[in-house]
């Protein structure tokens, strides 16, 4: 087994970029002066000739990495997720996207584990407004390994990634040595029969120590890590809604437009079974320690198990 | 410039016009007035100014035209078409189901279009993203972009010229088509944009003024923004909305509309009056 690693996403994003730009010399990083927040600065430390900080101009920063990408380099522009794609949503659908050009958006801080900068910082839609974008892929790592994995198939992908970091340090749930990191391919990490638990980024981790409690009290839950929501691996999922009859997604996120719904419209042509969608009701989040936000908003291993035996009736 | 030149840059202006009018009047849709104000403009960097190949229009060392204003593009389509990026067939069906040329500027329709344009103070900073992979790859190619007056009241303008000074992008070139009506009105009213030079300068851009209509003067200004170095450039151009057609000059209800039927035979004769004067055919 690798080592368990404890780390913020959003680190080893910074450290995927380093080892990454070794051999590629296009790798290029702009930031819009969250550097060291995003972990960008660990880039701009081993490279400061190919780190660019546009400044608190995130609309500006799309545009210039769509002219860079336009000229055959590949930038990746990191800002926190709730200003990338909120304050340059636009810029992204139109400069970078519409061309296709080969961008790579990181939006750090995503979600309500941002913590006390309160609900102005949470971002909560992030992955619904990069879904709907044509040409855009969607990619939400669940930990240390799946980030450096994922940072390698955005980069080997010819087109514009989303990419979510997060800020909190969480314990790594892909530790084992044959885990391969597949752009559109969702992970089973348990097999089941009783209801498909399906997670994404931070919850993934939650959702399997879930499943192990569950399994003592009898429940056999499938659990599946979907770290590419967009394009996501429908045929993983219609397998899991024919086989286990019910699903119930986690996400960091609005459970509008975000994972839950990303699954529903992958099953419901060939096997609409009941979907039970968990997250963020629809709501802002608030001022708070993560750890503890993530308690009330039922988004850790024991508000996980409560959702499924509330939904299996148990 | 000499006045066979002139005579000559002339003419491909003015059927650009035609071109442009002729593809509005059969969509029943598109801008004639910004892409009139536009057209010398288009025609003086295409026909004597950037160092581009026709034959190969992704060439890494040529040098970027970027059309901030969008909309502008029928004209400058005319103008890619004739410089031979495409065939002149494609310009009456503009707008039209399956058709090369979009409403707006397609990178990866159109063979010349250097970037996707079309929502306003975007087009500046991807400009400004092609000028630093410049510098990063120690090329010496030039970055124009045109940009309307009434496009600088987008913030995202601002960002952009103050990221292109702060990054010494000298080897990029703003030119700003000064016709000082947007679609509610002059600019004037609607934005108060002035005074445009100061605040250009004190964004860290080298100004220039020329105008727009008298390809001496754009040399002048085109050949004085290249000399400088270490700091952007910037041209004012002083330029008539719906320029060569005279019911649409300065008339702000032609920012947007095509003309009917009878209107378009009187631009279009106006046109090719002036392009016989020039001694130019069709």
């Amino acid at each position: 087994m690798a080592e368990m690693v404890v780390k913020a996403t959003r680190e080893s994003f910074g450290e995927a970029l380093c080892e990454l730009a070794k051999t590629n010399k296009d790798i290029v990083v702009l930031d819009a002066d969250l550097a060291a927040a995003t972990k960008t600065s660990i880039f701009q430390k081993a490279y400061p000739d190919r780190f660019f900080d546009c400044g608190i101009a995130e609309g500006n920063m799309m545009g210039v990495a769509a002219g860079l990408a336009a000229c055959g380099k590949i930038p990746f522009a990191a800002s926190f997720a709730m200003f990338a794609t909120g304050r340059a949503f636009e810029q992204i659908r139109n400069s970078i996207a519409y061309p296709n050009l080969n961008v790579k958006i990181a939006g750090s801080h995503a979600g309500i584990s941002t913590g006390e900068d309160g609900a102005t910082h949470q971002c909560i839609e992030d992955i619904a407004i990069m879904r709907a974008i044509p040409h855009m892929t969607v990619i939400n790592p669940a930990d240390h390994y799946e980030m450096i994995g994922a940072v390698k198939a955005a980069l080997e992908h010819d087109g514009p990634v989303y990419i979510r970091l997060g800020r909190l340090a969480i314990e790594s749930v892909n530790n084992n040595d044959d885990y391969k990191f597949e752009l559109g391919k969702g992970i089973t990490l348990r097999d089941g029969k009783d209801v498909t638990i399906v997670a994404t980024g931070l919850v993934v981790r939650e959702a399997a120590l879930a499943a192990e409690e569950l399994a003592k009290e009898g429940i056999d839950a499938r659990v599946i890590n979907i770290h590419t929501i967009k394009p996501i691996d429908k045929e993983l999922l219609v397998k899991a809604a024919k086989e286990t009859g019910r699903i119930i997604t986690f996400e960091e996120h609005n459970v509008i437009g975000g994972l839950g719904d990303a699954v529903l419209s992958a099953i419901s042509e060939e096997c609409p079974v009941p979907v039970k969608k968990c997250g963020v009701y629809d709501r802002f989040g608030y001022s708070g320690p993560a750890k503890e936000l993530l308690e009330i908003f039922g988004l850790t291993a024991p508000g996980v198990a409560r959702e499924v035996k509330a939904f299996l009736g148990k | 410039m000499n006045s066979t030149e002139i005579n000559e840059l002339s003419i491909i202006a003015c059927k650009a016009r035609l071109y442009a009018l002729e593809g509005i009047f059969n969509a029943k849709s598109g801008h004639p007035g910004g892409s009139f104000s536009a057209a010398d403009i288009y025609t003086y960097l295409y026909y004597k100014e950037m160092n581009v190949d026709p034959a190969n229009p992704q060439n890494p060392d040529r040098d970027r035209f970027v059309l901030s204003k969008g909309h502008c593009c029928p004209s400058l389509y005319a103008v890619l078409a004739m410089k031979g990026f495409f065939p002149v067939e494609e310009l009456p069906k503009l707008r039209k189901v399956g058709a090369m040329l979009q409403g707006h500027p397609d990178m990866k329709s159109t063979p010349g279009i250097d970037m996707s344009s079309g929502s306003l103070g975007q087009g500046i900073s991807a400009a400004c993203g092609m000028a630093l992979a410049g510098k990063l790859d120690n090329k010496d190619y030039r970055v124009y972009t045109l940009l309307g007056d009434g496009e600088c009241e987008e913030g995202q303008v601002w960002e952009a010229l103050m990221f292109a000074a702060h990054k010494g992008l000298d080897n990029l070139c703003a030119i700003i088509d000064c016709n000082g009506l947007q679609i509610d009105g002059t600019v004037a009213e609607v934005g108060g944009l002035e005074p445009l030079d100061k605040k250009l300068e004190a964004f860290g851009f080298e100004v220039f003024r020329m105008d727009g209509h008298d390809f001496n003067s754009i040399e002048e200004a085109i050949n004085a923004a290249k000399a400088v170095s270490g700091k952007p450039q910037a041209i004012i151009a002083a330029t008539v909305k719906g320029k060569g057609v005279s019911y649409m000059e300065n008339k702000v209800n032609w920012h947007g509309a095509a003309p009917n039927a009878e209107l378009y035979e009187v631009g279009r004769k106006e046109l090719l009056e002036t392009l016989a004067e020039l001694g130019g055919t069709l």
